[in-house]
């Protein structure tokens, strides 16, 4: 029987207990154990950066991340920021740039650029390309996202 | 080996090594390489896992004396942005800039990075050109026992270093370059991020009138370990650098390293590549 240990957590805000198995990772304990399924699986290695939560206020990839290690932590996944004004901001701007198409890179792509907009709140086009370096996106061609996220004013 | 059998969290340092004792435990810190190995099976956790994050003692980034201590749980994210870091050890910086993604330098810990103690490590290469020493930690008897080593003799190959599986990694202590002390990095891969290097290069000395001395100079990703050059530093140590000079250098450089062939470059590519970055460096160094 496999390992499981009982952790406390503040997820978007609400604290939250579970019991995970310790060998989980925090994306599978996200979607399978609490059913929050926003946060996208897609390669399960760090590559693609469809799995990007924010934890104590800085950007990661819940697929390379132990759920045990949510202990005590603050952590935000795209289904937090549905009340956030910088998110709505960021969230306009892809609709109005048509920055999402097939969408499964989208919450991750939000979640990555409110990261960069906290601490670049004025990010050119170059500091957004590199910010988003770790997500993937097989549909837009990047352009669209890039200048959607180059147009909100992150101050 | 037993299976996984308890999950800890300590708070102290003390904690830790205590728990470290038996020697059959898994060390966590930011999870990036180990959250991967584990789940595809390459490694196996071990009887307990214990999650070092709690610890105070091993995070900040503080001058003490003449040296700057890195803890072991800085992430790579930390590191670049710290002012003490971008006034002393700029090479440490462009290092950690060209490290895998914006999400794993949030998570990724040089603690991890060293112990992980892959050929390719990325800070592994600037850690090593600036002298920099690994602090451990353990409980041999009833009591905290800590020493350091140079990290040029800490890898013994690929994942394997001379860390025994009592110890703790609580930091690396770099010390404070002198004046006139010049320090490059080049990582060379196949696209800009989330890339392993396919190979890297580290050079540093003192430059004073055009001749450079201290030299240090390390390879990663062309051998079982990152590693110290010996050869192409002797070649280098007292020269003035002149065209001729890292012209032989680099010849040097090119014969010394030993590469293999793998996915991601064959060795002919990659002593070419050595050849061609170091002098490409030396030039860059000799302009400084
Ligand atoms: C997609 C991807 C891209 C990557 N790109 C790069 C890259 O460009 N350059 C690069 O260098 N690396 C890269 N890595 C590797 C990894 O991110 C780094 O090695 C990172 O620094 C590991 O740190 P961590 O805190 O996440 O380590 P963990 O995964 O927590 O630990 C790594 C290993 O070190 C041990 N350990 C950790 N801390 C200590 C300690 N204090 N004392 C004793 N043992 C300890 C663990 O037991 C484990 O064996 C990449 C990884 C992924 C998944
Ligand atoms: S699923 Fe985590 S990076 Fe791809
Ligand atoms: S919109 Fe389809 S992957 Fe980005």
């Amino acid at each position: 029987m496999s390992l499981k240990h009982d952790i406390e957590f503040t997820l978007n805000g609400v604290k939250r207990h579970v019991s995970v198995d310790v060998t989980m990772n925090a994306l599978a304990m996200l979607r399978d154990v609490i059913g929050l399924t926003g946060t996208k699986y897609g390669c399960g290695e760090g590559e693609c950066g469809a799995c990007t939560i924010q934890v104590d206020g800085v950007s990661l990839n819940s697929c390379l991340m132990f759920a045990v290690d949510c202990d005590g932590r603050n952590v935000t996944t795209i289904e937090g920021l549905a009340n956030d004004s910088k998110a709505d901001a960021l969230r306009e701007s892809f609709v109005e740039h048509g920055a999402v198409q097939c969408g499964f890179c989208t919450p991750g792509m939000i979640m990555q650029a409110d990261h960069l907009l906290h601490k670049h709140p004025h990010a050119d086009e170059a500091c957004v390309k590199r910010g988003i370096e770790g997500n993937l996106c097989r549909c837009t061609g990047y352009k669209k996202i890039v200048d959607a996220i180059v147009a909100v004013d992150g101050a | 080996m037993t299976e996984l059998k308890h999950y800890f969290a300590p708070t102290s340092l003390d904690q830790a090594v205590e728990c470290l004792k038996d020697g059959d435990v898994t060390i966590l810190a930011g999870g990036t390489d180990l959250t991967p190995q584990s789940q595809a099976g390459r490694i196996k956790i071990k009887h307990t896992l214990m999650n070092i994050r709690h610890i105070p003692q091993l995070t900040g980034i503080t001058l003490e004396g003449r040296e700057i201590r890195i803890g072991a749980l800085a992430t790579i994210t930390e590191i670049m942005e710290h002012p003490l870091v971008r006034e002393h050890l700029p090479v440490l910086v462009e290092a950690c800039d060209h490290f895998a993604s914006d999400q794993i330098r949030n998570a990724g810990t040089i603690g991890g990075n060293i112990c992980n103690a892959s050929p390719a490590g990325d800070t592994l290469i600037p850690l090593l050109v600036l002298d920099a020493s690994v602090e451990l930690a353990s409980m041999p008897e009833a009591k905290l026992y800590r020493h350091s080593m140079p990290l040029s003799t800490f890898f013994v190959g690929p994942g394997k270093t001379r860390k025994s599986l009592c110890e703790l990694v609580t930091g690396v202590r770099i010390p404070l370059p002198a004046p006139g002390h010049v320090a490059r990095f080049f990582k060379l891969g196949t696209r800009p991020a989330l890339d392993i290097s396919t190979i890297s290069i580290g050079v540093a000395g003192t430059l004073k009138d055009g001749v450079l001395s201290n030299a240090r100079v390390a390879f990663g990703a062309v051998a079982p370990t990152p590693t110290r050059a010996a050869q192409t530093e002797q070649a280098l140590e007292g020269q003035r650098l002149d065209a001729a000079t890292i012209e032989r250098v680099a010849a040097v450089a090119r014969d010394e390293v030993k590469p293999i062939d793998d996915v991601r470059a064959t060795a002919w590519y990659r002593k070419e590549m050595i050849h061609n970055i170091t002098k490409r460096i030396l030039s860059h160094v000799a302009q400084a």
